[in-house]
């Protein structure tokens, strides 16, 4: 038997493909679909025809060539006759480096500066309000370039070092030089070194790992991991009888007496920078470029992660502290057990696409001729071998792998801390 | 019963309160030595302060501006008899180049113009608080002052007198007429003066004329693109059905501008030759060349982002993932990749032989570097509304678009108000790494100034003067949006 909620049995129209809602998203996404083919394909035959009357095709070829230029700040060892491809791998490493820096310096600033930015003192939280507006409201890339400009005119060169009566001296008790070509700090050395382990031999990807290294963050890691389990044991203990023993000294003790002797068993000592004729040697490097890009970078993101700071704590409510001081709880556990892991929640997401621009700023690295990857492989190495498509493909994948790692961290830490609903 | 020995017959007269919780007192008391560790901080930051302005004030006040390079600075300082001084000679010397960049000297006033008729179209796109008369008013004001900059002549003369008589008339009704006549007297028929959304809408024909120049019959070729568009519709309509218009008023205008409007823009000005002197992209530079790229990527990635954020929150498969697509990509990778892409790559994806300007070629990626961010913000917007505003569109009968335009966009937008402001100022900040391709931004020019060989050397009078200017503008439009959120709120309280 027929009823009226049955469809009605016509016959298909083509006007229905318009006019009728079952069929409308259908056509409306083929549309799409062959307009966004089209557009590709239009794209792909342009370049494709250009790339012929220019006389080259599309090959990634030219990685294996010698690359003939130098990379003056570096993490692995590299000469002017490697490969473009070692030189796009010491690019990302000067990128993640710049990035690591630029990360912890700008949480810490910023935090500092958010909190205080809350503080009941008015003249600190005006001091504060006046650093955020400035750094945020203007452009990275000017402060930058004037963070490199003060550097190299205001600072002493090497020069001013020498002499009986010299116009500059080291500072830290003779241990670190500022100069207007950078800054020579320190270098952490080994007497009784474990050497290194050359991985890839003589592949443009090898690198070599400092055994040495490797051992201390075993040692390190394997103290936080005991002390960690002390923290569960006294958790248990309070559970059970409702007394804490006191911890705090034995988590101290694991990480640090290990890691004192380790360093003493390595022969760990500091290689100071002395000034030799006309420039200083020994001790670890920081080039102009670095410093300066580190210091604009994470001024100008902290400026960002104090309001992120200071949106989080503002979100708590302020029964939240009332509540946890009525069960009794002291203000230091009023911090860590109820207002932090709720402000967390807050702050963490924005907190991490800001690093992610961080990261992508780094690659204005550019204007002060730090070595990141926009300047080997998307600098010299395009301008040397005239390959604009590929270079600059490869570029944007590994920025876009970076990000969409941070992104899809991001993702699976939101998801552990999303309130459970029921 | 023992006798009450006191009972109190009046009223204790108030006292004031103590000394040490009232007035100046009492507010330092509260608010900077508040314990131990806050009297600490509050001296700490006081002898920063007194540093930092011991230090800058007596730096600022140089009598350098008429120098002419650094050593004259130094020079003029040593004679003052001061220890250093800032040299302020270079914002003397160059602050025209950091505003017009090498845009030809006797046509600056086309920029300028342009500039404060920009202000004049936003408003009413803006603010929506002054009156239209008020907004007439300002529109001839500037016209009117603008004639005195234009090289005399008979016809000048001419414009003035009549701009000077509009200008006096609209300054008179609005001196005589009080608000609530007027508010009669348009209840009671009163003609009214038009929407000055329609010199906002000219405006945007008007801004490229004005700066690029050319014969006055592109910018009136491109407009008539949009009239052709609507005619089509309105012709077609009732004769191929709704549909079919729809499609032609999308391909007439397409043709017009891809194929037609070379030859009605040749033809005219063989006949008319109206126009104003071109100026090249070359020439363009400093805080106009921020501001022309900054405006305009603004003002077209708003919409992208709103067609966007739909495409990414719609039911439709294919066209989320295209969406989706686009965004995470344009997000993942840094703005200076896609200006490179801009400088070197563009070219090689369009059919040989085309070569379009460099300015132009920014604009574009910045626009769809910029869509992509207000997308997601947008998205945010969209995500917050609660699923009832959805289910009552739903319930009215509206059909998609119409629930977008009356019910879904406007809360959403409202919503999303700081977030598209924040991305507007960062995209008016990033118009700075167009330096990096070669264009001559402020920070552009700065450079080229530190390298010529009589301010080498110079840092803070420079660097600062740049960064004071892209404050201005970023300071202004964070204050701007946080008005707007006070203005919109219809919350209670």
């Amino acid at each position: 038997m027929t009823t009226l909620t049955d469809p009605p049995k016509g016959t298909f129209r083509l006007s229905m493909l318009i006019n009728d809602s079952r069929y409308r998203s259908m056509t409306i996404q083929i549309v799409a679909l062959i307009g966004f083919l089209t557009l590709i394909g239009w794209l792909t035959s342009n370049a494709a025809q250009n790339l012929s009357e220019l006389g080259r095709g599309f090959s990634f070829g030219f990685l294996g060539e010698p690359a003939g230029y130098d990379i003056n700040q570096r993490l692995l060892d590299y000469n002017n006759q490697d490969s473009h491809l070692r030189a796009a791998l010491l690019g990302v490493l000067n990128t993640l480096l710049i990035a690591f820096l630029g990360c912890i310096a700008a949480t810490i600033v910023g935090v500092f500066v958010g909190v205080l930015r809350l503080s009941h003192n008015w003249i600190v939280a005006r001091l504060m309000t006046i650093y955020v507006e400035v750094f945020r409201n203007v452009p990275v890339l000017l402060w930058i370039v004037f963070a490199m400009a003060i550097l190299i005119e205001t600072l002493p060169s090497p020069r001013d070092f020498r002499g009986e009566t010299p116009e500059a001296s080291m500072a830290l008790g003779e241990s670190v030089a500022i100069t207007n070509r950078g800054f020579y700090v320190p270098e952490p050395l080994f007497s009784r070194s474990l050497g290194d382990v050359h991985l890839f031999g003589n592949h443009p990807l090898r690198f070599d790992v400092s055994l040495d290294l490797v051992v201390i963050l075993a040692v390190l890691i394997a103290g936080i991991l005991t002390a960690r389990l002390i923290g569960r044991r006294a958790d248990r203990i309070q559970a059970a009888s409702g007394d804490r023993p006191h911890t705090l000294w034995y988590q101290i003790g694991v990480i640090a007496v290990p890691m004192v002797l380790i360093l003493t068993i390595l022969g760990f000592f500091l290689g100071y920078p002395e000034l030799k004729g006309f420039n200083f040697k020994g001790g670890t490097y920081l080039r102009n470029s670095l410093i300066a890009l580190w210091l604009a970078l994470s001024l100008y993101t902290a400026a960002f992660i104090a309001e992120i700071v200071r949106a989080g704590i503002l979100a708590i409510s302020k029964g939240q502290t009332e509540a946890a001081a009525a069960l009794g709880l002291r203000q230091r556990r009023i911090m860590s057990l109820v207002i932090l892991p709720q402000a967390l929640r807050v702050i963490i997401p924005p907190l991490i696409s800001q690093y992610l621009n961080l990261t992508k700023n780094s690659s204005l690295a550019i204007a002060v001729g730090y070595m990141d990857i926009t300047g080997t492989l998307m600098g010299i190495t395009l301008n040397q071998t005239g390959r604009e498509l590929e270079t600059i493909l490869i570029g944007m994948a590994i920025y876009l792998a970076i990000s969409l790692t941070i992104s899809s961290v991001m993702n699976i830490y939101n998801n552990s801390v999303k309130l459970k609903e029921r | 019963m023992p006798q009450t020995s006191y009972v109190r017959t009046e009223m204790v007269p108030e006292r004031a309160p103590p000394p040490s919780t009232a007035g100046v007192i009492g507010w330092m008391r509260t608010n900077l030595f508040d314990g131990w560790m806050n009297s600490i901080l509050t001296v700490i930051s006081l002898a920063f302060v007194v540093w930092v302005l011991l230090s800058a004030v007596p730096w600022l006040i140089s009598p350098t501006w008429n120098a002419t390079s650094l050593q004259e600075c130094w020079a003029l300082i040593e004679a003052a008899g001061k220890p250093e001084g800032a040299c302020w000679g270079v914002i003397n010397e160059r602050w025209p180049q950091m505003l017009y960049g090498f845009y030809p000297e006797e046509l600056r006033i086309r920029p300028t113009l342009a500039f404060f008729l920009l202000f004049v179209a936003l408003i009413p796109v803006l603010f929506n608080m002054i009156s239209r008369r008020m907004n007439w008013l300002l529109l001839v004001l500037v016209l009117f002052g603008a004639t005195f900059f234009a090289a005399a002549s008979v016809l000048m003369v001419a414009v003035q007198v009549v701009l000077g008589a509009a200008l006096a008339w609209l300054a008179y009704t609005v001196v005589t007429t009080k608000a609530g006549d007027r508010a009669e007297a348009i209840a009671a028929g009163a003609s009214r003066l038009p929407n000055p959304l329609i010199f906002s809408a000219l405006y945007v024909f008007l801004m490229p004329w004005l700066l690029w120049g050319g014969p006055i019959w592109s910018p009136i070729g491109a407009a008539m693109g949009f009239v052709l568009g609507w005619a089509a519709y309105r012709m077609l309509a009732a004769v191929i059905g709704n549909l079919g218009a729809i499609i032609a008023a999308f391909l007439v205008p397409v043709v017009w501008w891809l194929f037609l409007i070379g030859y009605f823009v040749s033809a005219l000005s063989s006949v008319l030759p109206i126009g104003l002197e071109p100026v090249d992209s070359r020439l363009f530079g400093g805080l106009l060349l921020s501001v022309t790229i900054g405006v305009t990527a603004i003002a077209i990635s708003l919409p992208l982002g709103i067609v966007l954020a739909l495409g990414r929150q719609s039911d439709l498969m294919i066209v989320k993932s295209l969406s989706v697509m686009f965004i995470e990509f344009i997000r993942g990778v840094p703005l200076i990749t896609l200006l490179f892409v801009a400088s070197v790559l563009l070219n090689i994806f369009m059919p040989p032989g085309t070569n379009f300007d460099i300015i132009l070629r920014v604009i574009i990626m910045a626009t769809l570097f910029a869509s992509a961010y207000m997308a997601e913000v947008i998205r945010g917007g969209l995500a917050a509304l609660p699923r009832g505003q959805y289910e009552a569109a739903d319930a009215l009968g509206l059909d998609y678009w119409k629930a977008q335009r009356l019910i879904i966009m406007p809360q959403a937008l409202k919503i999303s108000i700081p977030g598209i402001v924040s991305t507007f100022i960062g995209l008016f900040k990033d118009t700075t790494l167009v330096s990096i391709i070669g264009l001559l931004d402020p920070l552009g020019i700065g450079n080229a100034i530190r390298s010529n060989a009589a301010w080498t050397g110079i840092v803070w009078e420079l660097y600062g003067f740049i960064a004071f200017l892209f404050f201005v503008f970023t300071f202004s439009m964070s204050r701007y949006s946080m008005y707007l959120e006070r203005r919109l709120r219809t919350d209670h309280g």
